[in-house]
């Protein structure tokens, strides 16, 4: 992952810790996720085979990992055969440099982007625009944010964190520097803020000549892609330019056509709690001369970035199931308090902290902490609709930090060492364990506890300090039980 | 080593766990779910289709093919429009009764004369009941994906009961993965704003679904 604005980002505890005093953000957060919450509910109740939709959604995305150089070689082939051209990229550089290669030869300098994690994820607008070129990005809540000068806060709706007025503020201030200004006496009404958009936006599809997207599915049997989205912003950018560059993590690829089935009724209702998306487009390679619908050109990069090495992971694995729906985002109590900029990475959330280690590795300070982001609750691994076990990721992360070992990195093995943050933490297991294989040892400190139980604090000393100042300590009993036990023969004698 | 080659070692150096017999794709996996959900008659199937559309937002209409000429032309009359993109192959009884400037479907046409033009009209591929969505498939009487997409009024003829299927599987199983396909779901629409959806953004705002019983 490049990083671009996300490098330096401070460790989520102090970057959390700012963004809980900031109220505004906290009304933002929490009135947006309770209005889906109830609303993703409801859609989920409608349907009566909700489980075993959950149920093949992972076993398709488990089994297509699990032969993923296969479905990959045959995408490639059935997108070649339809006229497509498929791309490789090994990282976020090389995605970048394929894409500002193509871009460039088509002889445009803008285009217009569908949103797409993929291309945020490895800097592809930043890249672009280095090389001279506009990415303009066209749905509502990318286009906040790239008015804004901000950063995505959220998978689904990256502007999340804004609530009506400040979009309204954003808008009329900034629109006229990227084209068509906003309309005079524009209001904070939705309905006035979407029309804005589409006035705003519309110049600049009319004119598109290239386009920049992502996928939800890639069909390694057809070659089919398929883009799901709702304001119209993604079929503008599909269908009116000549050339058309989709961007696409290999792990999103489902083998047939009819696996569709299961993600086209559990992705919407996850997301946005619709039954239906309004808008999905498929497409496959490109049409021939006589129909002319669509780009005449479509290319094809399939990025891993990190994704083969996740792969590598038994256990963490199963974090490339995503389908990017954000419903474990919606329903996160960290997440509603902390806000999305926190995770220090375009994919925030429970699903953005076992993902972003594994994608990134855990070298800086960031990724170290956000397998700690999380109560461990597991409310996330309960919406999931590919029941990606969340919590078993996130500890089995944590035991990586502390503990180091073997993981693999940019397609090599290597060994983490154990990161220096948790020295007290693994010099108290050492000295249990120590204790633990002791039992002369374990009585005596034992007893000692017991009897001195009157004088324990409230809260740890030293680098205990912070742990023990959201917990409550175990009140130390009068006697051990390992004394009682003998004392009472099991408790068969309770009169002693 | 290209990239290509790159990417497909480090696949399979990550999955050299996975054993060489592991169960293949046809018997990898439970299909539990339903083929659709709940049993209805053809006449409810079209009833839930029409609610369902209309939840979000599409206006729906209901008449029988002696009907719909006029039916189309009170539409684009009430909606003032002035013309109206045809797909080449559109029956021509469907827009007999109205005198709007026919506008044809052409490639050489940008998509700023294409957004000069008031309404569309098409047929579709398939409906989807369960979840109230219509299906084009660029047919001769649907045209190309853009003609439904820039103008900003929609009328989607739908044919009762013989394109309405129950569910997404049997949707799925009724198109071609090969032409390119556009699922329309109510007219455009976001969640943007503070995660609460409102209608009309860039595709048509207006999305008119005319059900025409009997042939």
């Amino acid at each position: 992952m490049s990083g671009g604005t996300y490098l330096g980002m401070p460790a989520f505890p102090k970057a959390a810790h700012e963004a809980v005093h900031n109220e505004t953000l906290r009304g933002n957060l929490r009135h947006a996720t309770h209005t889906i919450r109830a609303k993703r509910e409801k859609a989920v109740a409608e349907v009566s085979d909700w489980a075993e939709l959950r149920e093949a959604g992972k076993q398709i995305k488990d089994h297509t990992l699990r032969h993923l150089d296969r479905y990959l070689v045959q995408l490639e082939e059935s997108v070649t055969a339809a006229g497509g051209t498929v791309h490789w990229a090994a990282d976020a550089d090389e995605a970048n440099r394929i894409v500002t290669y193509l871009v460039k030869a088509t002889g445009e300098s803008e285009v217009v982007k569908v949103k797409s994690m993929a291309t945020q994820e490895i800097g592809l607008n930043e890249a672009l625009e280095a090389e001279g070129i506009s990415a303009y990005e066209t749905d509502l809540a990318e286009l906040i944010v790239q008015l804004g000068k901000d950063r995505p806060s959220h998978i689904l709706v990256p502007a999340i964190h804004r609530n009506r007025g400040e979009i309204r503020d954003i808008f009329a201030r900034e629109m006229s520097e990227w084209g068509r200004p906003a309309p005079e006496g524009l209001t904070d009404t939705p309905a006035e803020l979407a029309d804005a958009a589409r006035l705003h936006l519309r110049e600049k599809f009319l004119r598109a000549k290239v386009g920049v997207s992502g996928a939800n599915f890639m069909v390694a049997e057809t070659g089919t892609m398929v883009v799901v989205e709702s304001e119209g912003n993604g079929r503008m950018c599909l269908t009116l330019p000549e050339t058309l560059i989709s961007v696409v993590g290999i792990e999103k690829i489902v083998p047939t056509w009819q696996d569709l089935e299961v993600f086209l009724q559990t992705l919407p209702r996850s997301s946005t709690a619709e039954r239906m998306n309004p808008y999905t487009s498929t497409w496959t390679g490109t049409t021939d001369s006589e129909s002319a619908d669509g780009p005449r050109t479509f290319h094809l990069v399939l990025l891993d970035n990190g994704r083969t090495d996740t792969l590598a992971d038994e256990v963490g694995r199963q974090a490339l199931r995503c389908i990017r729906c954000s419903a474990c985002l919606n329903v996160c109590p960290v997440y509603e308090r902390a806000g999305g900029h926190a995770y220090g990475s375009v994919y925030p959330g429970p699903i953005g902290a076992i993902l972003s280690p594994q994608l990134r590795g855990t070298g800086s300070e960031i990724d170290a902490s956000l397998p700690y982001a999380s109560s461990l609750c597991g409310a996330c691994y309960d919406v999931c609709p590919v029941a990606i076990d969340i919590p078993e990721v996130l500890v089995h992360l944590r035991e990586r930090v502390v503990q180091g070992g073997a993981v693999t990195r940019e397609g090599a093995k290597v060994v983490l060492k154990p990161a220096k943050g948790h020295a007290a933490e693994r010099a108290a297991m050492r000295a249990a364990r120590w204790a633990f294989s002791h039992p002369g040892v374990l009585r005596t400190g034992q007893r000692a506890a017991s009897r001195t139980r009157r004088f324990h604090p409230r809260t740890l000393p030293g680098p205990g300090k912070a742990w023990s100042e959201t917990r409550s300590l175990p009140a130390v009993p009068a006697e051990p039980f390992r004394d009682w036990w003998q004392r009472t023969q099991g408790g068969k004698d309770a009169s002693k | 080593m290209s990239s290509r080659d790159l990417i497909l070692a480090r696949v399979r150096r990550a999955i050299a766990d996975v054993p060489r017999d592991d169960t293949p794709y046809e018997q990898a996996f439970e299909r539990g779910y339903l083929r659709e959900h709940g049993d209805r008659s053809v006449a409810r199937t079209v009833d839930l289709l029409a609610e369902n559309l209309a939840d979000y937002r599409a206006l729906v209409h209901r008449c029988t093919a002696g009907e719909l000429a006029a039916t189309i032309a009170r539409l684009l009359d009430g909606r003032g429009a002035a013309s109206v993109v045809v797909p080449a192959g559109l029956d021509p009884h469907w827009l007999a009764a109205t005198e709007v400037t026919r506008v044809p479907d052409r490639a050489a046409d940008t998509p700023a004369e294409l957004d000069r033009v008031d309404s569309v009209v098409t047929a579709c591929a398939v409906a989807i009941a369960e979840t109230g969505t219509i299906v084009l498939d660029g047919g001769p009487d649907q045209g190309r994906r853009r003609i439904t997409l820039v103008p900003d009024h929609h009328i989607c003829v739908v044919r009762v009961p013989g394109q309405v299927v129950s569910s997404v599987p049997q949707g799925l199983e009724r198109v071609d993965p090969a032409r390119p396909l556009t699922w329309i779901s109510g007219p455009s629409a976001t969640s943007d704003i503070e995660l609460d959806r409102v209608e009309g953004v860039h595709g048509p705002r207006t999305l008119e679904v005319v059900l025409v019983s009997g042939e």
